[in-house]
């Protein structure tokens, strides 16, 4: 998996920490996407998916 | 079967059922995403009923979501008058760039992480209404006792308002939402909760606090009429939004008491609930509205620019292309996916707040009170079908 998270674009709404936290985490600061994990494994895939799907801003792309 | 309708509808807003978004709009999803829609002022654009297109236009730059381009689905008491006194700081209508400058300020506040910290004194602030209702009267009303102050005690903690002046603020918010306050009325619970706000702006650069507000003072980033704006839609958002949600879910619940006892003894079940009571009960439900700034192809059909979609949300998250048996409540579905806090830049900032309170203030309610039931027939039930955010006026219960 190769995630990306493009931070200009986060709007911080937080549905991707509070789907995979393990991948996802957001700033102190700004609320913005912070990646933990760009490429997690295989068995997180399902989620990361879920994640990008879920994300408000298209800030969020997994290939 | 049903015929779409040839002519230009008007945004339906008689419920039949409780719980069930009109009827019309549910048929005229099924034949389609888009359909035409006389607005309250004359204008004609469009109603949208779907979910996937609902997703597209609510992330889509294209559409705009200024109040001076955007027309009123339904009569309301300010139109014309509204953009002139909404305060510059209203950042929920504003476009980007303008829009990110505020959004940024303030998503720090509200980050999954920064709401588990919370966990602990809302659970403190539920038991606590939860004892008080428990040594009350029997009947009471959830909304007073329940639903509407726990939100209420919370947002005025985390922003720093001083939860004492809420007799005020709580009478002048819900004037402001109700669609049958006169204009007079409305006109001035605006000015009144504007004069407040900035009062406390003033207070809080005066002497510097501790809160949302007061970092948000101390960050130099806006101009006091700015603060006052932004003060004043997180209070009101914070407010009446988890608080219709709490009553109203509950009486979902209480008239489904499989779903009821589902959330109330399985802690697993709680997280998906939550997102089931917001997919079926979708208490936005005027709107948003969003106007084209270019010719937009959508659907078969030619969205020009200048023209106003009004959104459906609850019937876009009745969906039957996205939810299996969209009418039935099921809080074991896969419900994530709702549009219920919106889609794109202006998705709801409170949202992972809202969902920590409804975490864990419904199963402390109906833990606490096993037996609760309506202490009136369920018709009695005073709906707020004429309010932006729907919900109950009251919710008499007893135990
Ligand atoms: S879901 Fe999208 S917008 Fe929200 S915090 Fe994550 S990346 Fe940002």
């Amino acid at each position: 998996m190769d995630i990306k998270a493009d931070t200009d674009r986060c709007i911080g709404a937080g549905m991707c920490a509070l789907t995979v936290p393990e991948v996802f985490d957001q700033s102190e600061e700004e609320g913005t996407v912070v990646l933990l994990d760009a490429d997690p494994p295989a068995s997180r895939e399902t989620a990361v998916r879920k994640a990008v799907q879920l994300c408000p801003s298209g800030a969020l792309s997994v290939s | 079967m049903t015929e779409a309708p040839s002519r230009p509808v008007t945004f339906p807003t008689a419920r039949r059922h409780l719980f069930d978004p009109p009827g019309e709009v549910l048929q005229w999803q099924r034949q389609g995403a888009l359909h035409r829609m006389t607005f309250a002022d004359g204008h004609l654009g469009w109603l949208l009923t779907g979910h996937a297109a609902a997703r597209a236009v609510l992330a889509d730059n294209r559409f705009s979501n200024r109040t001076e381009l955007t027309h009123p689905p339904v009569a309301h008491p300010l139109a014309g008058q509204e953009n002139r006194q909404l305060p510059p700081g209203f950042f929920l209508r504003t476009d980007q760039p303008e829009h990110t400058r505020f959004r940024r300020l303030l998503t720090g506040q509200f980050t999954v992480r920064r709401m588990r910290q919370l966990e602990p004194r809302i659970e403190e602030i539920t038991s606590d209404h939860l004892d008080a209702m428990e040594r009350g009267d029997r009947p009471a009303d959830l909304v007073q006792a329940f639903a509407l102050p726990i939100p209420s005690l919370v947002i005025c903690e985390l922003l720093g308002v001083p939860y004492g002046d809420r007799a005020q603020f709580q009478r002048d918010s819900a004037a402001l939402l109700n669609l049958d306050s006169s204009a007079e009325r409305m006109g001035a619970a605006l000015v009144d909760l504007m004069a407040y706000m900035r009062d406390l702006v003033l207070r809080k650069r005066a002497e510097p606090a501790d809160d949302l507000l007061g970092g948000l003072v101390a960050s130099g980033e806006l101009d006091d009429e700015e603060l006052t704006g932004v003060a004043l839609l997180l209070l009101i958002a914070g407010h009446e939004t988890t608080a219709n949600m709490l009553a109203l879910g509950t009486f979902a619940l209480l008239r489904d008491p499989a779903q009821l006892a589902l959330l109330r003894d399985d802690p697993a079940v709680v997280d998906n609930a939550v997102e089931e009571l917001l997919r079926y009960l979708t208490i936005i439900h005027m709107g948003p509205v969003r106007t084209a700034l270019e010719d937009v192809e959508l659907d078969g059909h030619l969205i020009r620019a200048g023209e106003s979609v009004a959104f459906s949300l609850p019937a876009a998250n009745r969906d039957p292309e996205r939810f299996d048996d969209p009418d039935t409540l099921d809080v074991t579905r896969p419900a994530t996916g709702h549009l219920s806090f919106g889609h794109g830049i202006h998705q709801c900032l409170g949202q992972q707040l809202a969902r920590t309170e409804m975490r864990i203030a419904y199963p402390a309610l109906l833990r606490r009170f096993p037996g609760l039931r309506l202490a009136v027939p369920a018709e009695e039930v005073p709906m707020r079908s004429h309010m932006t955010i729907y919900g109950v006026h009251r919710l008499p219960v007893t135990w």
